[in-house]
């Protein structure tokens, strides 16, 4: 990767897309755009950019449908999750699916450049939304389902302290940077905390993560 | 003999003092909390025993039934006890009691000493013609005697009624102004004549002598009761007055409190928006919703429905500073839980802190974390706008120093604000969590 990072936009809405790719300008190179699920896969099999913008709601099959096709066949894809609305089993279902994070739309543009920027770069992106959600999902539950056999590696299955910590920042608003300087860590250590849980979040077993995900729909 | 399944008497009254709880176990009641109140609404005489029941939480009819069954111990001391009780405590919604009035009637006095006169002299008549039987039963009555006069000459008209009410089977002369007289003397005449008769039958039974000795002792506790009963009382009154102005204190806080997050946070608006009548009339209409339901319905304007959670009241913080100041807030919730009156207070504070973010801060959004821990919830606030230096806040700025910091003070959490010029401003809320409260809920 040098420069910029090549972006392709998958958003069912136009305006959105258009919007994105005047907002981020030079920042990045917009190297395709699409729809819709179909479309979409199209796309990113022949442009193969750094990273895709990933509209967690399409029409035909959500963002997850897009990331379960590409993900075997371009592993070097990574995938940003964008939505407008945070249905908590939507946004992990996109991580668990393989995004390298997300965030909301709402997002300032400079943010959102920098999201992009940290995804090529193989860092892991939380919106505060999603560090929230991350913190519920994992927070002490009670003993683990008889039905599902645990992780093959516990620890999976828990936060560090000090990755809550970082959680509990992001999900207060705070910048790498910002985490970076409240904890007296590095911005690389905030990342690689972040992309920790990233890892956690997308190989636990943890049962609670889908149960936690499906009783959330309920309210 | 309490009643453990009456809990709807338990809570009757229950808010001003509800958070009494604590404190040392013989201070702490089961009942209101509040301070002994003879209860008007449920009496049949002068309402003691209903004001005893709703103070300790007993049910009403076992305090009767005890009442009575105290009674019959022949010395008697119980009827004057009561009579006594009946003056010397204030009646719910008063601050002085019967006596203290009575203080004042030197008419009252002098008739009642010389009606108990009166009853002495015969009483003592009718010792020396019966051998001395009386004094176990009787001679309490002079005190019940004196007592009711006092109540009926210093009671507030209610109370008058009552005792008519009592006294009407004894005396029930169609004309009400003939009536006085006549029922007193018909009064005096049939208790003579009462305890008459019912000394004969005590002396008659050579059985019952066996029980002189105790009404003897029965007697002198009860002396003693009537001599520091009253200091008692009024020490116990003095203590728990005391008490209940720290809660009007506190209360009177809350309300400024109040009125600082809606009157005068609207108000200030109005002035800031002044060139704008719509807004301006939205914002009025907006505070006179809530100033109504606050006074009217009882329901704080910033706090939330009784049922629900937690993480619904972020949402109604998030939802109103959104659309009253323009401000988008992000709002994580990490858990849920039911609201208490103390996680109410930790959401009034969290409101405020982020109504002041949303108005000076000057930050283009504003997040709202709040987190469920086992044993505590926490709440921070959090803007990346102009910020300030907190101690150059002057003291008469009523924002965080009462509504954030008093608020949480009050009710046992901790309330600390980092900022500084260009910084942005962080209000951190934690709050302990009661140990009655149900374990962390999770939707």
């Amino acid at each position: 990767m040098s420069g910029v990072p090549r972006v392709v936009l998958v958003d069912d809405h136009g305006l959105f897309r258009s919007g994105v790719r005047a907002e981020l300008g030079r920042q990045v190179e917009v190297v395709g755009e699409a729809d819709d699920v179909q479309p979409a896969i199209e796309v990113i099999s022949s442009a193969q950019p750094d990273v895709v913008l990933l509209d967690v709601h399409l029409p035909g099959g959500g963002g997850q449908a897009v990331l379960q096709a590409i993900k075997p066949l371009y592993p070097s894809v990574r995938f940003l999750a964008l939505s407008a609305s945070d249905a908590p089993e939507d946004v992990i279902a996109v991580i668990r699916a393989g995004a390298r994070g997300y965030v909301t739309k709402t997002i300032s543009t400079a943010e959102l450049a920098d999201a992009i920027r940290r995804v090529a770069a193989g860092d892991a992106v939380f919106s505060h939304r999603l560090a929230g959600f991350v913190l519920d999902a994992f927070a002490s539950g009670g003993p683990a389902d008889p039905g599902v056999k645990p992780s093959f590696d516990p620890e999976l299955d828990q936060l560090t302290s000090r990755e809550r910590e970082v959680l509990r920042l992001i999900a207060q608003g705070y910048t790498y940077k910002e985490i970076a300087r409240e904890l007296f860590i590095s911005v690389k250590t905030v990342e690689s905390h972040v992309s920790s849980v990233l890892r956690k979040l997308q190989l636990s077993s943890r049962h609670q993560l889908t149960r936690w995900a499906a009783e959330r729909r309920l309210t | 003999m309490g009643s453990v399944e009456e809990p709807a008497r338990w809570h009757r009254g229950d808010e001003p003092f509800g958070h009494w709880h604590r404190g040392p176990f013989w201070l702490r009641h089961r009942g209101t909390g509040g301070p002994l109140r003879r209860d008007t609404a449920e009496r049949l005489a002068g309402g003691v025993a209903s004001g005893l029941a709703v103070w300790r939480g007993f049910n009403i009819t076992t305090v009767r039934i005890v009442f009575v069954l105290v009674c019959l111990i022949p010395s008697g001391f119980c009827v004057p006890l009561y009579v006594v009780a009946w003056l010397l405590i204030p009646a719910a919604g008063e601050d002085t009691s019967i006596g203290h009035r009575a203080r004042s009637d030197s008419r009252g006095i002098a008739l009642a000493a010389g009606l108990a006169t009166l009853l002495a002299f015969l009483l003592f008549v009718a010792n020396v013609v019966g051998n001395g039987w009386v004094d176990s039963y009787a001679w309490p009555q002079l005190v019940t005697v004196a007592g009711l006069v006092l109540i009926w000459r210093n009671g507030s008209p209610e109370e008058q009624a009552t005792l008519r009410r009592l006294a009407e089977p004894l005396g029930s002369a169609p004309n009400p102004a003939a009536r006085t007289r006549w029922s007193a003397i018909r009064l005096a005449v049939a208790g003579v004549l009462i305890l008459g008769g019912a000394g004969w039958l005590a002396s008659a039974h050579e059985s019952l002598a066996l029980l002189r000795p105790l009404g003897a002792v029965l007697l002198v506790i009860a002396g003693i009761v009537l001599v520091l009963g009253p200091w008692w009382l009024r020490i116990a009154r003095d203590l728990s007055m005391e008490r209940q102005a720290k809660v009007r204190a506190e209360e009177r806080a809350d309300i400024s409190a109040q009125v600082h997050d809606s009157v005068l946070q609207t108000l200030a608006l109005i002035q800031r928006r002044a060139d704008d009548p719509q807004k301006v009339i939205q914002l009025a209409r907006l505070q006179e919703r809530e100033l109504r339901s606050w006074l009217f319905e009882g329901r704080a304007p910033n706090e939330a429905d009784e049922d629900m959670t937690l993480a619904a009241g972020v949402r109604q913080i998030q939802q109103d500073v959104e659309a009253r100041y323009g401000v988008p807030v992000e709002a994580v919730t990490v858990g849920d839980c039911e609201l208490d009156e103390n996680l109410n207070g930790l959401l009034a504070a969290a409101r405020e802190a982020t109504v002041n973010a949303a108005k000076w801060s000057g930050a283009s959004v504003i997040s709202l974390f709040a987190e469920v821990e086992p044993d505590s919830v926490s709440v921070v606030v959090r803007d990346r706008g102009k910020g300030f230096v907190p101690a150059a806040v002057p003291a008469d700025r009523k924002g965080l120093a009462e509504s954030v910091h008093g608020r949480m003070a009050r009710r046992g959490g901790t309330a600390e604000v980092v900022s500084g010029p260009g910084e942005g401003t962080k209000v951190t809320l934690k709050m302990p969590r009661s140990a009655a409260d149900s374990p962390a809920r999770r939707p």
